[in-house]
């Protein structure tokens, strides 16, 4: 029952703050509330389970992709202006799209999924378990998305210095 | 009233609601990502989006693959793919306002010469 409590919880807080994250008129404040929506995803990953999961998003997207949003913020826009929204028209018909593809999933999502889902207690994941997993290179194992996310990582970072330095 | 509430949230979280929840943090990824001029608030709707899809591998990991762990790391590597192209994405709208004093997308519509 705590689990329930709890979901509601978290999932209210994401659907409102993203709705409001996309509707805001300052952009600073769309950035505090996408800040919100990421640590409520960590909670809900918390939820099921996973903390290793949860430790990983507040890290990187809470901690770290957030502050380079806030940088990015204040480094190019005058503090107070308002963000630019598109024509009416085109704002009507993104919101119809979103609605229309709401409707769509959700039809899918509540004629299929009940019948297939079950949910069995599940210990948690230990630290052992995770390495040989990710560290592995047996059928089900990740030691090559590893290293290749590492590449990318390298490819990143020499990328980003080399578009954004002072000329 | 007590009882009813006690007897309306027992049992585990049903899945449509985790799906439900994920749907419309999708959707109004969606809604940000076609309504909105400035370049940062795409690259917000475009997390949103990323963490949607996030959210949805985790929770069909748990529910229908109870052993296996393959939607648990995919979701980590998403994370750290989505943490590069944010990098290398915002590096470019600061180039862009460098050269143009706007991060509006109606702005941009000349090649280099």
């Amino acid at each position: 029952m705590a689990d329930q409590i709890i979901f509601y919880i978290l999932g209210a807080i994401i659907a409102i703050f993203s709705i409001l994250a996309v509707t805001s008129k300052r952009i600073i404040r769309s950035a505090t509330y996408l800040l919100f929506v990421l640590l409520a995803t960590a909670g809900i990953y918390l939820l099921l389970g996973y903390n290793y999961l949860f430790a990983v998003q507040i890290a990187v997207y809470a901690g770290g992709v957030m502050v380079l949003f806030i940088f990015a913020i204040l480094l190019t826009n005058r503090p107070g202006e308002n963000v630019k929204t598109e024509l009416p028209v085109r704002r009507v018909a993104a919101g119809l799209t979103a609605l229309a593809g709401v409707a769509f999933c959700g039809h899918v999502i509540y004629w299929n999924i009940k019948k297939v889902s079950t949910l069995v207690a599940q210990s948690d994941l230990t630290p052992q378990q995770l390495g040989h997993t990710m560290m592995g290179t047996d059928k089900y194992q990740y030691l090559l998305p590893f290293e290749t996310i590492s590449i990318l990582l390298l490819a990143c970072i020499v990328g980003a210095i080399m578009i954004a330095r002072k000329r | 009233m007590g009882d009813l509430l006690t007897n309306l949230l027992a049992g585990p979280v049903p899945i449509e609601a985790y799906l439900g929840v994920s749907l419309i943090m999708f959707f109004a990824g969606v809604y940000g990502f076609l309504s909105r001029r400035s370049m940062l608030m795409i690259l917000i709707s475009i997390e949103l989006m990323l963490n949607a899809a996030d959210i949805n591998f985790v929770v069909f990991n748990r529910y229908l693959f109870p052993g296996h762990l393959e939607g648990f790391y995919f979701t980590l590597f998403t994370i750290a793919i989505a943490a590069c192209e944010t990098a290398v994405a915002i590096a470019i709208i600061i180039n862009i306002y460098r050269n143009l004093t706007s991060v509006e997308v109606g702005n941009l519509d000349q090649m280099k010469e």
